[in-house]
């Protein structure tokens, strides 16, 4: 599915991405681990082309993607925080999305299962960070896009929207959809990940499953793993 | 890139701060007409409140905007959309708006007080457009500021500087030149010097098209001078849509290479 080979990136003078090789089968979910500035954001955004890499190159399904934009039809994407235009309404901003690219099917389901209702028709500067954060689901999950790409989604959610999240991605796997997760929820991880990415430095440390990852570490939760892999590395 | 514009603009257009912008302009010429029974005397006063006010709301808002949207752009950009298209809607999104604010909100006044009627109709519609060119202006050159600075603070002192810099330095800067090689023939230096700000070409532009000498200044004297009326008129128009063109095709360049 995500072929990406040799990555390099460089913010000034920090090298973010050194050299990153990796890829990505189709199907499942990819969970991307790694401390804070190991590259997680940076690679999301390059697969995105939001960044733009210093060289390196990146395919999706055999096809490079540096430079072009067709290929994000594909892609569904949701950011860490979202900050919508503040005087726009919600179904505004909705209509929007749709009219920007195709492929939407199951808004009014997501806009029940998050209980959005009542927000359709407020400006989205007076939404509170949590609700914004369900509209920001809403658009990504709106879209039958091959490859979804959720950076923290978690955050801000209460326990209800948080569960409801949790069963649309499972939902959203079944039928055979890619999907990157890029989270420090260690609890999330080992309840739906099928595959763990873990970066350090800007390169791939480990790629496996948890049940891989604890027995390389010798520890018995993945949380003592993690933090057995950074007190090794000096992180 | 029109859907972007589209919507952006529906967003400006709501915005709190268009209303005031357009209010102000409203209330600016009711009172001008009020104070000045005279149009064509009206016209005069407000051609120096145009060129000084719409490069600053321009700068602003130029700025603002862009570091209000940052986030946004982001989700746009993940979208299938080509990055131009999303740089150049907002860009013109913003410059529409401001625009209109300034012809609705000057154009209801005076048509309210009878300029279809008057022989200052052109000389008035060439003043509204020209408030509209320079605001295209300086949200381009805001944008690019905003563009290259991340920091918000370091892009707006630069945007403001940008404003003061063509609107009060650069004229004290060349007041002080001609001052000091007084010996020398200048002229063609003022023409050139002209050309690299808008300000002073919509200046001489618009007292080209009133025909009033006296207030042309050295600069607008020389290009009278050199170019002749409607000849200058047509070169300062160029060069002041050359004044969009190349700031715009600099955000297309910058936006092409920016990270996000």
């Amino acid at each position: 599915m995500i072929k990406i080979t040799n990555l390099h990136k460089q913010f000034g003078k920090l090298k973010v991405l050194d050299g990153l090789n990796l890829s990505f089968e189709k199907g499942g979910i990819h969970t991307i681990l790694g401390p804070n500035g190991s590259g997680k954001t940076t690679l999301i955004k390059s697969i995105l082309g939001l960044v733009i890499p210093n060289s390196g190159s990146i395919e999706i399904n055999e096809k490079q993607i540096l430079g072009l934009w067709e290929y994000r039809n594909e892609i569904s994407y949701m950011p860490q925080i979202a900050h919508f235009p503040q005087n726009l309404k919600v179904i505004e901003l909705f209509n929007m999305i749709k009219d920007l690219r195709s492929g939407a099917n199951n808004e009014e389901k997501l806009v029940s299962g998050f209980k959005l209702e009542p927000f359709l028709d407020k400006k989205l500067g007076n939404l509170s960070g949590g609700t914004s954060q369900k509209v920001n689901i809403a658009i990504t999950f709106m879209f039958n896009s091959p490859l979804m790409i959720l950076d923290e989604p978690t955050t801000g959610l209460d326990p209800v929207a948080l569960l409801h999240l949790k069963n649309l991605i499972q939902e959203e796997k079944e039928i055979g959809k890619t999907i990157l997760i890029s989270t420090h929820i260690m609890s999330l991880v080992e309840e739906i990940a099928d595959e763990i990415v873990f970066l350090l430095e800007g390169k791939i440390y480990f790629q496996g499953t948890v049940n891989e990852l604890k027995e390389k570490t010798l520890q018995n939760d993945l949380e003592n793993a993690i933090a057995s892999i950074l007190r090794e590395n000096n992180v | 890139m029109f859907k972007i514009l589209k919507y952006g603009f529906f967003d400006l257009i709501r915005s709190r701060w268009s209303y005031i912008y357009f209010l102000f302009y409203l209330s600016l010429g009711f009172i001008l007409l009020f104070l000045n029974q005279d149009v064509s005397k009206a016209v005069i006063t407000l051609l120096n409140i145009i060129i000084v006010l719409t490069p600053l709301i321009g700068t602003l808002f130029g700025v603002m905007y862009y570091y209000n949207s940052r986030e946004f752009i982001e989700l746009l950009l993940s979208q299938p959309i080509k990055r131009k298209n999303i740089f150049l809607g907002q860009y013109f999104g913003i410059s529409l708006s401001l625009s209109l604010s300034l012809v609705i909100g000057l154009g209801i006044p005076f048509v309210a007080y009878g300029i279809f009627g008057s022989t200052e109709i052109f000389n008035f519609f060439s003043l509204l457009l020209i408030g509209a060119i320079l605001t295209f202006n300086f949200v381009a050159l805001a944008y690019i500021l905003a563009l290259l600075f991340e920091d918000r603070i370091k892009g707006f002192g630069l945007a403001i500087i940008s404003w003061l810099f063509f609107a009060v330095i650069y004229d004290g800067l060349f007041l002080i030149l001609l001052l000091v090689f007084d010996d020398y023939p200048l002229d063609k230096f003022a023409l050139f010097a002209t050309i690299f700000n808008p300000i002073d070409l919509s200046r001489i532009l618009i007292l080209l098209k009133l025909d009033i000498s006296a207030l042309l200044g050295y600069t607008g004297a020389v290009f009278q001078d050199f170019f002749g009326t409607e000849f200058g008129m047509l070169f300062s128009t160029t060069l002041l849509l050359l004044w969009i063109l190349f700031p715009v095709l600099t955000i297309v360049y910058i936006s092409k290479r920016k990270d996000f």
